[in-house]
């Protein structure tokens, strides 16, 4: 590791500065979305007189969207196999009032409960991936179905009531930070060490990466444009730990959240299922002679978004405390835009799990920036409209030329 | 004969190539001019930026058109003057009837609402003239291939064309309906159309063109007139640049006693009119080291049998025994059938073969990708290994592994889906048309390799509308009609003639 050969490294900084801009401009769709969040969030910090950033609200800002993000990663995987879920805003209204029915109302013990509604979300999943998978049926009708289906069986289930509280341990999910061993007064040294580990972790991962590009041919990014996205990852998650550490630390969401992100960036990029999914995205019919079995993937790619969308249905129960009939509503739109933000492709086999979840905090700054700007409800639903039109439209312009 | 077109000094670029370095083109009117050249030539490039896809401004050079110089800003500009391209891919609306397609953004109509009567007459007097017995109201999608090309001629005939491009009209067509369209051509250029042909098809070209334009690496390097008596010979050195001494190389067949695939009563019924028999009763077997071919009109049912026995990926209710090898193989499922030993590169690469979105490096280890992957972790250094050697083995010409494959010529995309099915590594490899719509360079590789892999011990069978490839390269045909085998000889005894009798001959039975 710590002999990186890398020819690039010698160039003079002139050079250096020009090739990273060219490699910036050839990968504008890759790197674009990022820099997107990272200027929308420098608009709203100084725009909202560096109230963005504070620890409280940042905080505030990750429990917020932690249910839009865990969504967002299982739609990757169902759009870039080229499909939609439409239901995912009802599947987790209806499972949020399935936990309440059965913890509130029957007293059955909240981790019996939790475990039944992450079945019970795989299962709505498999219902409906059956029908997309071996009968062919479009995934759009069938998840629309779907979606009227458990909007009405979340009604069914609540009566028509709001059901809670929950008891406290249930809402720990999503009100809990991750408890500091080192019991510091008003600092989580536990949560920015945690942090802080994870940031050298991805650059040790990122460094062991490139040295072994540089074993078998040049890496294809220049040198200067390498270190400078190294150490921006790297500043960005440490200052990040460091405020949230400064508030109550890294909460229990934001640990699950990075746990799916993690390993489903490694499902989709290095695995041979991830791998998979993108060929029958791409072209289902080159992929099933190939040997892929597409229906059967197509399948456990449903399956695996409704136990994702059972999950956020959870944590969005267990933030709100009680279970209300419109839990949910609308969702299904703002995961759909965070993963087409994001750069993924209507028609499948592309996007990546990380451009998701970046498109997802797009989308949660901007409605956080603009609330606490007074911004009204009806322009903030405009200039979201817009950002995703505008993200699609530089997407699908930027591929033409290219 | 006046000169209908003339382009002169036509240079055309895009960033980092030049498509098109000073080409000069002359169409006498009347004529049917043959343009002829590897893929990448400029063929299609300089009938873009004759019929304004790529518009006055954007080349340099001039486009003389009955005598006037011509300032094309987009295909509505040509069309109006009477150029007419018909492309490879029909564009043609399936599920709307064959008057509707004739008329199509042209309707015959007063102050916006449809005159059907007068549209369905006119579409009648076209297809009449195009010589197609088919009611205007039609189905588009219903018509064969070879009636949807006659109905695109229509179309243009419909916009009184006086210049018609045709880009590979025949690439898709059997040869029945491949004669059938030239002699239109033939009849229209009576009737004073001029035409220009694009063709691989040198026969055919012989056939009907007057003059011929031969491209090369983006320029004009031939123009020769039919009327001197030139030979198939004489074109393809214009258009590879050297002498191709044999366009099929040497063999020297070792063909083991061993059986790689035996099939017996093989019959296959259609996925949705289950009553119709798509192959019947089909027998054959393939030994090692041996290359079979499969002959027979397009619509014989040899991608059907081809395609149900890997993987059952097409029909049902289907009969039969396959041996791999002496022993039943498993054949039930695509996976199945590879792990038995057996691959089939598909006659349609971009639909049925590719993932165009994708890089070579991830096509190629598709049909196995275990052998790339440490448990189910890809590991990319091997992935990017084998995606090498099989770049280098079979020639691939691309900046490098990562280039996706829907920027490849067809000629390179199909040996990415061989090194797809060469890295499966089975016994079997059944080829559907391995070399449609390539050029003569890349064919002459795509035998070599066949060559090679029957050298090797490997089973090949060889599916082709090309009788002259089919007697080029394989020791053993069978002849296939209507679903069955209707004939099986040695290559050395084979000719056209005696494949064309079996067919022929096999369907007079039938009646």
């Amino acid at each position: 590791m710590s002999q990186i050969v890398d020819e690039t490294a010698d160039r003079p900084a002139g050079e250096q500065a020009r090739a990273s801009w060219r490699f910036l401009k050839g990968h504008l769709r890759e790197y674009g979305i990022l820099f997107a969040l990272i200027a929308i969030m420098a608009f709203f910090q100084v725009a909202t007189g560096g109230i963005l950033l504070k620890p409280v609200n940042l905080t505030n800002l990750v429990l917020q969207n932690s249910y839009i993000v865990i969504m967002a990663v299982g739609m990757l995987l169902v759009i870039v196999a080229g499909h939609i879920d439409l239901s995912v805003g009802s599947v987790l209204g209806f499972i949020g009032a399935l936990a309440a029915v059965m913890i509130v109302n029957w007293d059955v013990p909240y981790p019996v409960a939790a475990v039944v509604c992450l079945a019970a979300g795989a299962v709505i999943g498999m219902a409906q991936g059956f029908w997309i998978a071996y009968f062919r049926i479009p995934s759009f009708i069938v998840t629309l179905a779907g979606m009227l289906v458990f909007k009405g069986l979340t009604l069914w289930l609540l009566a028509g009531q709001s059901v809670g509280p929950f008891p406290p341990q249930f809402q720990l999910i999503s009100s809990g930070f991750l408890p500091d061993l080192f019991a510091m007064e008003g600092f989580n040294l536990m949560s920015f060490l945690i942090g802080l580990a994870v940031a050298v972790g991805l650059t040790l991962l990122a460094l062991r990466n490139r040295a072994a590009q540089a074993k078998t041919g040049a890496p294809e990014e220049p040198f200067a444009f390498f270190a400078a996205k190294t150490a921006i990852v790297f500043i960005g998650i440490t200052w990040m730990s460091w405020l949230m550490a400064d508030f109550r630390g890294l909460p229990n969401v934001f640990i699950v959240m990075a746990l799916l992100i993690a390993i489903y960036s490694f499902v989709t990029s290095r695995t041979t299922t991830g791998r998979r999914i993108y060929a029958i995205g791409g072209n289902e019919k080159a992929a099933m002679l190939s040997g892929i079995n597409a229906k059967r993937l197509t399948f456990l790619t449903f399956a695996n978004m409704g136990m994702l969308a059972a999950l956020a249905g959870l944590v969005f129960a267990a933030r709100l405390n009680t279970a209300t009939p419109k839990a949910g509503a609308t969702f299904e739109l703002d995961v759909i835009a965070a993963v087409f933000i994001g750069g993924a492709s209507m028609a499948g086999g592309v996007g990546t799990v990380v451009g998701a979840v970046i498109g997802a905090f797009i989308m949660g700054v901007m409605n956080n920036g603009m609330s606490i700007l007074g911004i009204g409800i009806d322009y903030q639903q405009v200039i979201k409209g817009l950002v995703l039109l505008a993200a699609v439209i530089f997407d699908v312009m930027n591929k033409k030329k290219g | 004969m006046a000169t209908l077109l003339e382009m002169r000094d036509i240079t055309k670029e895009f960033p980092g190539v030049k498509a098109l370095d000073r080409v000069n083109l002359k169409v006498e009117e009347g004529e049917i001019h043959a343009l002829v050249g590897e893929n990448g030539a400029g063929k299609s490039t300089l009938m873009k930026v004759l019929s304004g896809v790529y518009p006055h401004g954007s080349y340099s050079g001039d486009i003389l058109y009955d005598g006037e110089v011509q300032s094309f800003r987009g295909i509505r500009d040509s069309e109006s003057r009477g150029i007419i391209i018909i492309h490879q891919e029909l564009a043609l609306i399936p599920l709307l009837s064959v008057a509707e397609n004739i008329f199509m953004g042209n309707e015959r109509a007063k102050r916006g609402i449809i005159d059907w009567r007068r549209t369905e007459m006119r579409a009648a007097d076209l297809l009449a003239r195009v010589g197609l017995k088919e009611s205007p109201k039609a189905t588009v999608a219903d018509l064969g291939l070879g009636k949807q090309q006659l109905v695109e001629i229509a179309k243009a005939l419909s916009k009184d064309v006086r210049l018609l491009i045709l880009d590979e009209p025949t690439s898709s067509l059997n040869e029945q309906d491949s004669d059938k369209l030239l002699a239109l051509l033939a009849e229209l250029r009576k009737q004073g159309v001029t035409s220009i042909l694009i063709s691989h098809k040198l026969n055919e070209i012989r056939q009907v063109a007057d003059t011929i334009t031969v491209l090369r690496d983006g320029g004009a390097v031939a123009r020769l007139d039919c009327k001197d008596g030139i030979s198939e010979d004489d074109i393809i050195r214009d258009m590879v640049g050297r002498s191709l001494n044999d366009r099929y190389p040497e063999r020297d067949p070792q063909i083991r006693d061993e059986v790689a695939m035996e099939v017996t009563g093989w019959t296959v019924h259609h996925p949705v009119q289950t009553d119709r028999v798509v192959v019947r009763d089909v027998s054959f077997h393939v030994r090692h080291g041996e290359v079979v071919g499969i002959a027979g009109l397009m619509g014989a049912g040899r991608t059907e049998l081809a395609m149900s026995l890997f993987g059952r990926s097409y029909g049902r209710d289907i009969s039969g025994t396959a041996k791999i090898n002496g022993h039943v193989a498993d054949l039930s499922t695509v996976r199945s059938a590879i792990n038995a030993g057996l691959a089939y590169a598909t006659e349609d690469r971009k639909t049925y073969g590719l993932v165009l979105d994708e890089t070579i490096r991830r096509n190629v280890p598709l049909a196995k990708l275990d052998a790339v992957a440490d448990g189910v972790v890809v590991n990319g250094a091997r992935e990017a290994e084998v995606a090498e050697r099989y770049r280098g083995r079979l020639n691939i010409k691309s900046s490098s592994i990562e280039q996706e494959t829907v920027n490849l010529s067809g000629g390179n995309q199909q040996k990415v889906v061989l090194s797809k099915w060469l890295f499966a590594d089975p016994d079997v490899l059944i080829l559907d048309e391995p070399t449609r719509g390539i050029d003569v360079g890349a064919k002459f590789e795509i035998y070599t390799v066949i060559r090679d892999l029957a050298a090797s011990g490997k089973a090949i069978i060889v599916i082709s509308s090309e009788m002259p490839e089919l007697l080029g390269i394989t020791d053993r045909l069978y002849v296939m009609n209507e679903g069955r085998f209707v004939g099986e000889m040695p290559t050395a005894e084979a000719s056209q003639e005696k494949i064309m009798a079996r067919i022929i001959k096999s369907g007079d039975r039938v009646q």
